[in-house]
């Protein structure tokens, strides 16, 4: 086809793209050359130091990137086992079905910080639902938000609650668009349900599943709303994760430079370790 | 054992379904509470357990001069950045999805993989890593705090989700059908449009629904570069997330605030029925 009709097509959309990040990206990595902050506002330059201090004296945000990797890892895995059980069950012809699919459907539709904010009085510890409720059969009352172990499951039961939905939209759609041969194949065998599931739905959905844990793990390392809002990185720094550091450093202590740095840093372990990620699984979900 | 197993499955979605309709019910029974029935001990029921009052709405359509929310203008704010940001993406991302999926391009070790990476990868970077450099740059040609501003800064979140979805989707559309459109005299433009495109509505559907989902959820921009001239939904409602909560208007402006897009769920497993939404999501 005709050379020069695809470049009409692609140019658009790939230039205001570039257009609108690419003077971020440059400023980015300039920003963090410099020093930058609320004592001396201005781009000036002084090599590597934020690095070297990000590298040697900063155990914060080595801590608050592990926490990160902990929580979107243990949230994307129960998405996955969650939101696969989900669409499995609503795969198959069972009562209700419709109805069921849209309710598993609507959390995925809502604000995260919106029902963070409904989340909140829920897990409250002394007026909110939740304690009462577990009092009223004899539990002492859980430190939801206060203690500094609990709040990190408080942070995993909102963050499941919000997005195995989307995963269980990839998996039922992938799900659905499978060939019908195989299932009869195995049945014509004789093959069990677990059977069925080990040998035909599995491998047939590897490709499916891997995309759909990469994309929620890319949407999980920016996990951000839901900690903002429900505990504000506390108690201390328990939830405290990477998103959240660089805007404690960058926007509440103006230390623009250092942010800049730790934001720079942050977004090439995150592209490296997300390839690695998509690579490892494959190689493990696919056998040859 | 089978019957085990479906007392299993039914137990379990039962459950699934009382945890995600939880908060809901929570927030729908808060939003008719007054000061008393929230902060001397935990109510449920309205008329059993408390006497309703519809304080906590009016209170969303008051001015904020008369201790009202007034969350009527940040909710056409929030229409209007998500629509324009969506309709902007989907035009660009289409068309560049459509040159993705049918031409063959090559730039030194760049190939059309690449480029569809290149615009998929933009969902990896955290909002707060473009937040700090788009408020300077905002604040440099004077757009900090404006629709338009916002407008910019959400096409890059929303169109790399309308590529994702539009490459795969025309990489299901048959190639015989442009083919056969411009052998009948068509050129590369009118086969996209004419005939493509009536055909790609499925798709176009999914894309623009993701691209409002995405839009309309999204608080951390909207919270970094607006202030006080403009200000959209979520930003309003966890402003009211103050020491002092007002528990009753906060449940409902949250409620007024998720309402819209729950008929997205609608139309989405109407989709995924109907056996269209497999093709475009996979």
């Amino acid at each position: 086809m005709n050379f020069r009709h695809k470049f009409v097509f692609l140019f658009p959309g790939l230039f205001v793209l570039i257009g609108i990040l690419i003077f971020p990206i440059i400023f980015t990595i300039r920003l963090s050359l410099s020093g930058w902050n609320s004592y001396t506002p201005e781009m000036n330059f002084i090599g590597i130091t934020n690095y070297i201090r990000l590298f040697t004296d900063d155990p914060r945000f080595w801590e608050s990137f592990f926490r990160l990797s902990f929580l979107s890892v243990s949230t994307v895995v129960l998405q996955y086992i969650i939101g696969f059980a989900l669409a499995l069950i609503v795969w198959r012809e069972i009562k209700f079905k419709r109805f069921f699919r849209v309710i598993f459907l609507i959390p995925m539709m809502t604000t995260p910080v919106i029902m963070t904010v409904i989340w909140r009085t829920f897990f409250h510890e002394s007026l909110g639902p939740l304690n009462d409720l577990l009092g009223r059969l004899g539990v002492e009352p859980i430190l939801w938000l206060s203690d500094p172990v609990i709040a990190k499951f408080t942070v995993i039961i909102v963050e499941v609650w919000q997005w195995t939905p989307f995963m269980f939209l990839l998996l039922l759609a992938g799900l659905l668009s499978l060939p019908k041969e195989p299932f009869l194949a195995a049945a014509i065998d004789g093959a069990s349900s677990f059977r069925k599931f080990v040998y035909v739905t599995f491998p047939l959905m590897a490709p499916i599943s891997i995309g759909a844990i990469i994309i929620r793990l890319i949407e999980a390392s920016k996990i951000m709303d839901t900690v903002f809002v429900l505990t504000s990185g506390g108690p201390g720094t328990a939830t405290e994760t990477s998103s959240f550091y660089i805007y404690i450093k960058g926007l509440r202590e103006f230390q623009m430079g250092y942010a800049a740095t730790l934001s720079f840093t942050y977004l090439v372990i995150m592209i490296i370790s997300l390839t690695i990620i998509a690579k490892v699984l494959t190689k493990l979900m696919i056998k040859e | 054992m089978n019957k085990f197993y479906t007392i299993l499955k039914y137990s379990f979605i039962t459950l699934w379904t009382v945890f995600i309709v939880a908060p809901f019910l929570w927030a729908v029974s808060t939003s008719f509470k007054d000061f008393q029935s929230v902060n001397s001990k935990v109510t449920y029921i309205p008329w059993l357990d408390f006497e309703p009052t519809l304080e906590g709405w009016k209170v969303l359509i008051k001015s904020p001069a008369r201790g009202g929310v007034d969350i009527v203008e940040p909710y056409f704010n929030s229409i209007f950045v998500t629509c324009t940001a969506s309709l902007i993406s989907i035009v660009l991302g289409t068309l560049a999805a459509y040159a993705l999926s049918r031409f063959t391009f090559k730039a030194g070790f760049v190939r059309n993989n690449d480029i569809t990476f290149f615009f998929i990868s933009q969902r990896i970077m955290p909002p707060i890593v473009l937040s700090i450099p788009f408020f300077i740059f905002l604040s440099t040609i004077g757009l900090l705090d404006s629709l338009v501003g916002l407008v910019v800064v959400y096409i890059v979140l929303l169109m790399p989700i309308a590529v994702w979805i539009m490459v795969d989707f025309f990489n299901r559309v048959p190639k015989e059908l442009d083919e056969t459109a411009l052998i009948d005299g068509c050129n590369p433009y009118q086969a996209f449009y004419k005939v493509v495109l009536p055909n790609s509505i499925p798709g176009l559907i999914v894309a623009g629904m993701f691209c409002i989902i995405f839009g309309w959820i999204d608080f951390f921009f909207a919270f970094i570069l607006t202030f006080t001239e403009v200000q959209l939904l979520p930003v309003k409602v966890v402003a009211l997330n103050s020491s002092i909560t007002p528990w009753w208007s906060l449940s409902a402006s949250a409620l007024v605030s998720v309402a819209p897009l729950i008929i997205v769920a609608f139309v989405v497993e109407r989709y995924l029925s109907k056996g269209n939404l497999s093709g475009a999501l996979k």
